[in-house]
């Protein structure tokens, strides 16, 4: 089969390698229909994400076809499915609680051991994101190996596009649980970093959770634009001073809930940016955290901090004491994919979130790298790359 | 509740994760294994099923090899009796007796190989209820007495050093297999799987 493939910071391939085959009774084959690049796919593009190996194929947002199923797998033959990009075995005591990406069993025993030196225990697998969350071949291929097939992914009803169902994979529910993560309540202004995809869902997610105003911020017009079509207020952060604005548009008092959906790579030339991308490259820290740090200091006082976005290692210069001293709270973690699934396609399909507007550019498999170079150039123009195996 | 667990120690932490290796060494192996660095291994795992269940699947020791990486096979001499084969580093294999020494149904297996083992060693499992309903706490404790010269060497690579990190990965496929039905792996083809293994 084909298949996007990594060599290294901002050189992939469409190679052609062994296609992939049932190991495990759980597992099932997807012939993928539409597969997307994802703005953290870009950290791995960047050279960012440590445990990549060359030759890993790349991919977490993936739908398509059943093509081949083991004997413990639920789907059948010919079925449409979108596959969760967390890999969750369904028989533990974390997904018991529904609480996926914690998934005790999803990344295979040897994999575990760098996770667990960094964060204490390690986490779920996940699909082509390093050999850290497991080493699992990715979606962005014409076949995929689906472990714990029973569980992880969704059916999909005939009649609906792939553009309308392909987000429930990951970018959809991210932004959902962003805005769950705030813990809205009627009256809140909630502040949004990063206007993105998952910047982008959670805007539409915490106004249909009820927030009164929602402030997105971020530095491309057209993104904030998007923003602005889902009812949201923006900031443009290279116009406008941010914590300044915020306490304005306010009266003084500071968002109730902040969301964090840029992540580890942040743009823009602050001081304590600066110095953290030096360090990054240096490899004596790995992220950068302005939108975090601002998020915090603008919060109100027992307000919510809301983190979606991706951080992998040791930060400092973290505002622990303005954490501390407002009495905030802070959620985060990757995406609970499955809890999300079945209510998210029920949206979807009564018409009461939007997906397919983010769709920018849609490209064959094998153009892959164009696309990643797209998106890695012009994240104004560019707001999703979708990949369709089947297009020529 | 392991018996050992407080004897002359401040705390109730199992031995396992004493700073005073050498003393928690003694305390479990009673001064029969001279110390020599890590030779005292502990590890836990909580696995989400009944303990009947766990327990009936770790005593029938045939299956063993099926998570237990380095363990190439293990024959039933009798009830109390084993032989194991296991893989040692340059494609050789060590091999020894086993007996179990004590043994109560649901609760407790230990066992201590027989003279003449290539890598003297003893342990016990131990599986209790874990709180909460969550399932069952396994608890590894393995002693081993790497021997002396070259060959020696080669095997504490695997029996000194790594057994911490055997132990662990072990118990989780363990753990895998028990609450999945099988053991996750990334491999993409049947090819990559065997390489694996």
């Amino acid at each position: 089969m084909r298949a996007l493939t990594w060599h290294g910071k901002h050189d992939v391939r469409v190679e052609t390698v062994d296609d992939p085959e049932i190991l495990n009774p759980r597992d099932a084959i997807i012939r993928v229909t539409s597969t997307a690049i994802c703005g953290s796919d870009l950290h791995l593009y960047d050279g960012y994400i440590p445990t990549m190996r060359k030759g890993d194929i790349l991919g977490h947002e993936f739908m398509g076809e059943v093509v081949e199923t083991g004997s413990g797998s639920t789907l059948e033959k010919g079925q449409r499915v979108v596959v969760p990009f967390t890999i969750a075995c369904g028989g533990c005591f974390h997904c018991s609680k529904h609480q996926y990406s914690a998934c005790d069993n999803g990344n295979p025993a040897d994999n575990q051991d760098i996770a667990m030196e960094l964060y204490g225990q390690p986490m779920s697998g996940l699909f082509g994101y390093s050999h850290m969350t497991g080493g699992y071949a990715g979606g962005q291929a014409e076949y995929v190996r689906v472990p714990f097939s029973d569980v992880g992914p969704i059916v999909v009803p005939d009649g609906i596009d792939d553009d309308e169902v392909l987000f429930l994979s990951d970018i959809l529910p991210t932004g959902w649980m962003a805005a769950e993560n705030a813990q809205i309540e009627p009256g809140d202004t909630v502040a949004i970093w990063g206007c993105g995809p998952v910047g982008l869902f959670a805007v539409q997610s915490a106004m249909l959770m009820g927030a009164e105003r929602v402030i997105a911020i971020d530095h491309f017009p057209r993104r904030l634009e998007l923003a602005r079509r889902f009812g949201a207020e923006t900031i443009n952060f290279e116009e406008t001073r941010t914590y300044e604005a915020l306490m304005e548009m306010t009266g003084g008092i500071g968002p109730d809930a902040v969301i964090d959906a840029v992540g580890l790579e942040a743009h823009g030339f602050f001081v304590d940016n600066v110095i953290d991308q030096i360090k990054a490259s240096t490899f004596l820290g790995t992220d950068r955290t302005h939108a975090i740090r601002q998020a915090i200091v603008a919060c109100r006082k027992g307000g919510r901090v809301s983190m979606p976005a991706v951080y992998g290692g040791m930060v400092d210069k973290f505002p622990l004491g303005a954490l501390m001293e407002k009495g905030l709270t802070l959620k985060t973690g990757q995406t609970h994919v499955q809890h999300y699934m079945p209510g998210l396609l029920s949206a979807v399909m009564e018409g009461k979130i939007d997906t397919t507007f983010l769709i920018s550019h849609r490209l064959p498999l094998e153009r892959a790298p164009d696309g990643y170079r797209m998106f890695h150039d012009d994240q104004d123009e560019v707001t999703k790359v979708v990949l369709k195996p089947g297009m020529h | 509740m392991n018996d050992h667990h407080r004897q002359d120690r401040g705390d109730d932490a199992p031995p396992a994760t004493s700073k005073q290796r050498d003393d928690a060494l003694d305390e479990v192996a009673g001064g029969a294994v001279e110390p020599k660095g890590d030779s005292l291994t502990g590890r836990t795992v909580t696995i989400n099923r009944p303990r009947a269940e766990v327990y009936a699947y770790w005593r029938d020791f045939a299956t063993l090899p099926t998570f237990m990486d380095n363990v190439e096979r293990v024959d039933r001499i009798d009830e109390k009796r084993s032989h194991w084969v296991v893989k040692a580093p340059a494609g050789r294999t060590v091999e020894w007796d086993s007996v179990i020494t004590e043994e109560r149904e649901g609760e407790t297996i230990a066992w201590a190989s027989t003279e003449g083992a290539d890598v003297p060693n003893s342990g016990r499992i131990d599986f209790r209820d874990a709180p909460g309903g969550r399932g069952t706490q396994v608890t590894a404790t393995i002693v081993y007495d790497p021997p002396a010269g070259a060959v020696g060497k080669l095997i504490a690579k695997i029996f000194q050093r790594e057994p911490a990190i055997q132990a662990r990965r072990d118990l989780r496929r363990f753990k895998q297999l028990m609450e999945t039905g099988e053991i996750a792996t990334a491999a993409r083809t049947r090819k990559q799987f065997e390489e694996e293994a």
